[in-house]
């Protein structure tokens, strides 16, 4: 079942409640609206979770305060930040300043168009899925860069330009990873590249193309700006980098931004190397019958279980390891994981030759 | 050979893998937290809070204005003022602790003879206004007035050590 049946079937239960193309177009903007909201709270409960999770490592308990556990703390924080004032500097370029927030926010935001949550539904069905999900992963940057030059503080700007110069090194990296992704799944649509994995555990990507996995995903860290490579807003150098000026809501939409990236980032690597949806348990036909029959079944639970795991791995890192230098990240991305993702395409090549694997050559 | 290793050790992250399982062993360890307004840290009798003055069972005042505190006080935080009672005896006619001077040494109590002045376990007070800090001798004598038993019991506890 694709979305469009998907889709109709909803129009049909309702009852086409306007004219034929409206329809269509309400149910979507209505879908974009809930996985929108659902997004903003998943980002809100991350932040928490990195604060309890990075304590938990640090033998503290993190915040227990507000609410039962510290449950509600995300919402005293964004009620703190809406509360604040924001504060345009100076000789600062003003619609640069306020527009850059926005051109952070928006990319991470549209690219879970594409991204297929559970059998059955993505919001946007289209066949270059993957090559959509790299043009608007690398539009993120310009947000941070107009962010650093438009608030006219050096500080800033110098954030911003480590931010580019790394994005630029690790977009590279993360692209070949994907070209292996593609080669073996002969697909630009992720919803076709989950089928590509589909039938347990040994048959994703992330046991065939390891290596690129993970390269992916550490470009992926890189990419987003986190732990161990968030040079661009390096505390301890340049107080917060690209962002030093922002306050109030615009703080908080480039907060927002940075971790709608890192849950898109999670959720991507569990769509290109461990089969989205798809159950690791799947061809346990001993299962069949019994009450975990469920296990084995594709279902919304593996994908959020699987994007749950990449998200605990950033927070991991970042409570494990120290920042890097900025030249050891240039070489990190340049001479390692480039050569690393080629050389995996080329063995890949010749998996593909040798028929060894998962995949059928379609001749 | 080393240069193999060296390799092999880069590229399956080895020492990044130590680093990870390291910070995921402390994810589980029992956290040792002190939930402070509900649970405290135990206190020493030695603990050095705020000041008092303390007085006889009769409830004649200890303090002799001897300065031996003044003198001692290395941030100059206590000032004294004495002269002669009616019954001839020397008493102070000023005695004001500066808190935000004060570094909570301790010095003055054991330079004090007559266990006049003295520290208490109390750390939880705070001040409203500006010139709270200067604790004058009626304030003083009030703290050492209001927790005698306490300051006697700690006193007692440490007896044998001094």
């Amino acid at each position: 079942m694709d979305n469009v049946t998907l889709s109709s079937r909803i129009l049909d239960r309702l009852g086409h409640f306007l004219p034929e193309p409206f329809d269509w177009l309400a149910l979507t903007l209505m879908q974009i609206i809930v996985v929108t909201v659902c997004l903003i709270l998943c980002v809100a409960f991350l932040t928490l979770a990195e604060r309890k999770v990075i304590g938990y490592m640090q033998n503290r308990i993190g915040p227990n305060r507000v609410g039962p556990r510290g449950l509600f703390q995300p919402f005293a924080d964004v009620i703190k930040l809406l509360l604040k004032e924001v504060i345009v500097p100076n000789r600062a370029n003003r619609f640069l300043f306020v527009i850059a927030p926005l051109l952070a926010i928006i990319p991470a935001l549209a690219t879970w168009a594409v991204v297929p949550l559970f059998p059955g539904f993505v919001i946007a069905d289209i066949n270059a899925g993957l090559l959509y999900v790299l043009a608007l992963t690398s539009l993120g940057v310009y947000g941070v860069i107009l962010a650093g030059w438009s608030t006219n503080s050096k500080y800033a700007l110098l954030g911003a330009m480590r931010s580019a110069a790394q994005i630029v090194a690790y977009e590279i990296a993360m692209g070949f990873a994907l070209v292996g992704v593609l080669m073996a799944s002969r697909s630009l649509n992720l919803g076709d590249i989950i089928e590509a994995q589909a039938g347990g555990m040994s048959n994703w990507f992330a046991v065939w193309l390891f290596p690129l996995f993970v390269v992916y995903f550490i470009s992926g860290v890189a990419e987003t700006n986190r732990a161990p490579f968030d040079v661009a807003e390096g505390e301890s150098e340049i107080v917060a980098g690209f962002h030093v000026e922002y306050s109030g809501v615009a703080f908080a939409v480039f907060f927002l931004a940075e971790y709608a990236n890192i849950i898109l980032i999670a959720a991507l690597t569990a769509v290109m190397f461990c089969a989205g949806w798809e159950s690791p348990f799947a061809g346990w036909t001993f299962l069949g019958t019994s009450i975990f029959a469920f296990l084995a079944e594709p279902s919304f639970f593996w994908f959020a279980l699987k994007i749950a795991f990449f998200l605990f791995c950033f927070l991991w890192f970042r409570a494990t390891f120290p920042r890097y230098r900025y030249d050891q990240i240039m070489r990190l991305g340049w001479k390692v994981f480039i050569p690393v993702t080629i050389v995996w395409i080329a063995v890949e090549a010749l998996m593909f030759v040798a028929q060894v694997g998962p995949w059928r050559v379609v001749s | 050979m080393k240069r193999l290793v060296y390799l092999i050790k880069t590229f399956t992250l080895w020492e990044l893998l130590k680093g990870l399982r390291l910070t995921l062993k402390n994810f589980f360890v029992k956290k040792v937290t002190v939930q402070y307004p509900e649970e405290k840290t135990p206190q020493s009798p030695r603990f050095r809070g705020l000041h008092a003055l303390r007085r006889y069972p009769n409830g004649e005042e200890r303090c002799i204005a001897c300065k031996l505190c003044e003198a001692v006080c290395p941030a100059l935080a206590i000032t004294i003022d004495s002269e002669e009672r009616d019954d001839g005896s020397r008493r102070t006619t000023k005695y004001d602790i500066d808190l935000f001077k004060c570094i909570y040494c301790g010095f003055c109590e054991e330079a004090c003879p007559v266990d006049a002045v003295v520290e208490t376990r109390i750390f939880e007070y705070h001040m409203e206004e500006r010139g709270e800090n200067i604790m004058d001798k009626q304030k003083l004598l009030e703290v050492g007035d209001k927790y005698e038993q306490m300051i006697a019991a700690d006193k007692a506890a440490d007896a044998k050590y001094r």
